[in-house]
């Protein structure tokens, strides 16, 4: 464990009743590095997500974010603290407009007491006025501009995924946790939410937790890669020697 | 047609079963002994009207399907805005010209109007269901009757205590309650407001007990009584003052003039409230909680937000009623009260400003109406319900809510 890295797991252990779903997990993601999990269905990767983002509770283990335990908290006290994430089935406020949708994202950034909105003091505005300015600036940079009137429900499937990823985006995270982003893209979308995802790491200087089932955009994307395998880890390392490993082929095509 | 008539017969047989030991017996004394006497002659109109009724219904149903008569378009903003303005002139002019006894109905509609703008920010903005907003209320009316009756404290006075206190109990309530979901919350709401009635007809040494607390005095005008006597000697009241001729109108045309400002009040904070961000967040909440959390809200910090809030309109609704009447008792603020604030929010159409205004003043309506009428009111509500959900169960006036939007100009750049 260095010092510097964003998060770190450590033995982290999921029981659901009797039933292991995570166990012996542990990995670090260091600044501005694009970290994958990948394994077959039923792996347990979004199991370690939920425990990451606090929806689940650990039953053991340690997570460890930005030198603070934040094991158990909940959801959104982990979000606060700089830990976003998107959902395998794409979770956008649907009847709301695409441009409140980023609103509602700066939720914490924006002046939210109560008698100030009241009597739209000029604090309130003035900060509402930046929070409009700032969905614009995210619209942009994912190319949705021409939709920020449109409700969120009715985009294509592919802006939707990018317009989640921007609703987390505008909240400023040091942590970026996507789950399965590339599900139901098709190739040119994969590409440019590969160009996108690299982009976001160097420009905004966050750190990115991967699943994702595309080995190309994995491999292509990523810094290093963990294997799991029935909620335990296979191997961690460089998509070079990942795709080499014995463990993972074997888990991956099965045994002769 | 087979499956008709024996859906009709089922529906006929349970309305017998019903009817037959509410209606088809009664009691009878015949000097010392009890009687039974059976009075089948309604239960047999009864049955059959049913049976009717349930044989014609999908006829009925066709016939008005895609019918306009009861699909009212959403109003757009400047319909919205104009339909405002003629409400209050409405409102205004009935304060003009209305008789003695139109100005007290017209009051208790203010009263509703803000309890049930109250219950809408829980209900229809929150997305919480509350069976016991009329504990609330009753906490603001006899907040209002227990400082005056105590403390001497008028109207003005007690006015805030009221409404802080309402929102104290709501607060206190909803924090532990609010982690509980659906169902769950509508039972233990409806828990507290039977709570607070029990408590205010047994504790009688604090409340007066059934007989509740009296002569409790009206508002005053800046400091000046309304009424033929100052209370106090020497002081000035306030017909004399404006130098007019006392007289006891002027009283109810002042009360209903304080219960408009306080339900314009009202509206302008939930007009507010649905475009700051708090009620961003909470229509986000009433889509995807999980969302909301994921992006760093917290939804029970919300949801207490909107039950405070809540509660706080009715601390002042209950003031206001408590000096209307001059007389609190529990009975006012029973299990029906609150369901009657629901009904307006629901026929309205939850969290539709306007169509919540018009529900409640419908409702007052209903309620105002003769009073050989009144016996039957659970009945003739029940029936606006399910006719309600059948053909319009968004309400009467659903929101075309006004969305962020930005010009047209900067949507391509």
């Amino acid at each position: 464990m260095s010092p510097k890295d964003v998060l770190h797991v450590s033995g982290l252990r999921m029981e659901f009743g009797g039933l292991v779903a995570v166990d012996g997990i542990s990995f670090a993601v260091g600044p501005e590095e694009i970290f994958a999990i990948i394994g077959p269905n039923g792996a347990g990767k979004t199991t370690v997500f939920n425990c990451v983002s606090g929806f689940y509770k650990p039953t053991s283990g340690h997570v460890v974010f930005a030198g603070e335990a934040i094991t158990g908290r909940s959801s959104h006290e982990v979000a606060r603290r700089g830990i976003v994430r998107t959902f395998q089935n794409i979770r956008l406020f649907k009847n709301m407009t695409v441009l409140e949708n980023l609103l509602v994202g700066q939720h914490q950034q924006v002046d939210n007491n109560f008698l100030s909105g009241l009597l739209a003091l000029p604090r309130y505005r003035r900060m509402e006025r930046e929070a409009l300015a700032k969905a614009l600036f995210w619209l942009d940079r994912v190319g949705l501009r021409e939709f920020a009137n449109r409700q969120a429900g009715t985009l294509a499937y592919g802006h939707q995924r990018r317009l989640e990823i921007a609703r987390c985006m505008i909240t400023d995270p040091r942590l970026l946790l996507l789950d399965e982003p590339a599900a139901g893209l098709n190739p040119q979308e994969k590409i440019d939410l590969q160009r996108m995802i690299d982009r976001l790491r160097r420009e905004n200087h966050i750190a990115v937790l991967l699943i994702e089932h595309d080995m190309r955009l994995v491999m292509d994307v990523s810094d290093r890669i963990l294997v799991m395998e029935y909620g335990r880890p296979i191997a961690t390392d460089t998509p070079e020697r990942i795709q080499k490993d014995e463990r993972v082929i074997k888990a991956y095509l099965g045994e002769d | 047609m087979q499956e008709n008539i024996k859906s009709a017969l089922i529906a006929a047989v349970l309305t017998a079963i019903m009817m037959l030991p509410i209606f088809g017996m009664h009691l009878e004394q015949e000097g010392l002994n009890l009687g039974l006497s059976y009075h089948w002659k309604w239960i047999v109109i009864a049955c059959s009207a049913v049976f009717c009724a349930q044989l014609a219904r999908p006829y009925v149903m066709k016939a008005f399907s895609g019918s306009s008569l009861l699909s009212l378009p959403a109003l757009n903003p400047n319909q919205q805005r104009v339909a405002f303005g003629v409400l209050l002139v409405a409102a205004l002019a009935l304060a003009a010209f209305g008789s003695r006894a139109d100005i007290s109905i017209g009051q208790l509609a203010m009263i509703y109007i803000i309890l049930a703008l109250g219950l809408n920010i829980v209900v229809g903005f929150a997305g919480l269901l509350n069976l016991g907003y009329a504990g609330f209320y009753a906490i603001g009316g006899y907040t209002f009757a227990l400082l005056n009756r105590d403390l001497g404290f008028g109207f003005w006075q007690s006015l805030p205590f009221a409404a802080g206190l309402a929102a104290l109990f709501g607060l206190v309530l909803g924090f532990p309650v609010l982690r509980l979901r659906g169902d769950y919350l509508a039972i233990v709401t409806l828990g507290f407001g039977e709570i607070i009635r029990i408590l205010a007809r047994n504790l009688t040494d604090l409340t007066g007990g059934p007989d509740g607390i009296s002569s409790i005095p009206k508002p005053t005008v800046f400091g000046y009584e309304m009424a033929r006597r100052a209370s106090e000697e020497g002081a000035q009241t306030f017909h004399q003052m404006m130098g007019w001729a006392y007289n006891t109108s002027h009283m109810e045309v002042y009360l209903y003039l304080i219960g408009i400002v306080f339900a314009i009040g009202a509206i302008a904070i939930s007009v507010r409230l649905s475009r700051m961000p708090m009620g961003r967040a909470l229509e986000a909440m009433r889509e995807d909680e999980i969302a909301c959390r994921s992006l760093g809200i917290n939804p029970t910090g919300l949801k207490l937000a909107a039950f405070t809030l809540g509660a706080m309109f009715a601390g002042i609704a209950g003031s206001l009623f408590a000096a209307r009447q001059g007389l609190v008792n529990p009975e006012s603020f029973s299990f029906v009260e609150s369901v009657f604030i629901l009904v307006a929010v629901v026929v309205g159409g939850m969290g539709s400003l306007l169509g919540v205004i018009v529900g409640a003043i419908l409702i007052v309506c209903l309620l105002s109406m003769g009073s050989d009428l009144a016996e039957y009111r659970m009945l003739y509500f029940g029936l606006i319900l399910v006719v309600m959900m059948i053909w319009r169960p968004q309400g009467l006036l659903p929101v075309g809510r006004r969305h962020v939007e930005v010009a047209p100009g900067e949507v391509s750049s």
